[in-house]
């Protein structure tokens, strides 16, 4: 993730290409978004048993299940921030935390801990959960770096039904989260 | 998965999507369609509705519950945002409340206190308090759809104000087949019918809002 791209007209700028279609700015705008969700959720995160990259994953899977809330015209970060605070709240409280969610003033305080390694385990479990042909589409882009045209070609299945079969898997991975 | 990979993904899925807009202006044209068609095959409209028109308090009745109904659709509309707080949202809330309570004060200064008790109980009360849950309960599901299509960070609450809304679609309906028209009538059955969908819709919202 050495995007340097971090400027909030920036990422605004590449959501607005994305809901355009742009793919390639889209995965830009994400892994920029991951970027400053990171340290923000770390800060947050120290001390709660809550594994940080667990929670930017899950914040990435509701922002883009989610990406129609935000107004084109408004900045990205605010709401992308309160996607990661809801995120949050619902991860302590699936720990059995009773952490109130407002806890942005006591966090400013606490220090950030040092980068963590992407040692994400929350998603490979959900994936474990989805059926062969759904784990198949996520798993041909996401390990292999396929496009939906190859993986379609590989199963031998339309490449508008295996849009359709990813963008369901992806539903199901942000429903089952952390939950299995 | 490594969060690049995540990525991958996410961008491999990257097609346009309807937005907020559209959910909300569906749920208001159904809702409002099901509560008004509702309220006309079941209750129908009352039969001297003509002379009514030429009244003050019969078209207030619906000033009341519109500006309701516009002020709640705008708040949920706001509260399905996830960086929204309940404070961006709700004051809007404050206009038919105020509108009514407005209308109750010129009523207690032309009404002689003798008439005040029958005004405000009226003869529909009952019907109130059971047709406008009743013509709600669709108008209420098309707005948690829309809702849920959203991204609420209070789900309760904005369940509430979905609920708020659904009551305020059906009163309006409810108010063309009423013929109590005294905003005293308004102002004791009116908040405590919509109190019951607003009570459901919370409940709902606790559920079917969550994300």
């Amino acid at each position: 993730m050495g995007s340097t791209v971090g400027d909030d007209a920036e990422i605004a700028d590449l959501m607005r290409a994305a809901n355009a279609g742009d793919a390639r700015a889209y995965a830009t705008a994400l892994s920029a978004i991951a970027g400053r969700v990171r340290p923000w959720l770390a800060r947050r995160c120290a001390g709660r048993g809550v594994d940080v990259e667990d929670l930017v994953q899950e914040t990435l899977l509701a922002v883009h299940l989610k990406r129609h809330t935000w107004q084109p015209d408004a900045p990205v970060m605010p709401w992308a921030h309160a996607i990661a605070r809801h995120k949050l709240a619902d991860a302590l409280r699936r720990r059995g935390a009773s952490v109130p969610v407002d806890i942005d003033d006591l966090a400013e305080t606490l220090p950030a801990p040092t980068t963590d390694p992407c040692r994400a385990v929350d998603l490979a479990r959900a994936l474990g959960t989805l059926a062969d042909r759904p784990r198949r589409i996520v798993e041909g882009i996401a390990v292999e770096g396929l496009s939906v045209r190859e993986v379609a070609q590989r199963l031998g299945a339309n490449e508008t039904a295996v849009r359709v079969a990813l963008h369901r898997a992806l539903k199901t991975l942000s429903a089952r989260f952390g939950r299995s | 998965m490594r969060t690049d990979d995540l990525v991958s993904v996410l961008a491999a899925d990257a097609t346009p999507r309807p937005g907020m807009e559209r959910a909300f202006a569906l749920a208001l044209v159904a809702g409002a369609v099901a509560a008004v068609g509702g309220m006309l095959v079941a209750l129908g409209v009352r039969t001297d509705v003509g002379a009514a028109l030429e009244t003050v308090r019969f078209p207030w009745k619906f000033v009341v519950t519109l500006a309701l109904a516009a002020t709640a659709v705008v708040a949920v509309r706001r509260l399905a945002r996830p960086e929204t707080r309940p404070r961006d949202a709700l004051p809007l809330l404050a206009l038919s409340p105020a509108l009514l309570a407005l209308s109750v004060v010129a009523e207690l200064a032309v009404v002689s206190a003798d008439v005040w008790a029958m005004r405000a109980l009226g003869k529909n009360g009952l019907v109130c308090l059971t047709a406008v849950p009743a013509l709600a309960a669709l108008p209420l599901v098309a707005m948690l759809a829309a809702l849920r299509h959203g991204a609420p960070s209070r789900p309760t609450i904005s369940g509430a104000v979905a609920g708020l809304a659904s009551g305020a679609l059906a009163a309006t309906a409810y108010a063309a087949h009423c013929t109590d028209d005294s905003p005293l009538f308004v102002a004791l059955w009116y908040p405590a019918a919509i109190a019951i969908v607003t009570t459901a819709g919370a409940l709902a919202g606790r559920v079917f809002a969550r994300w």
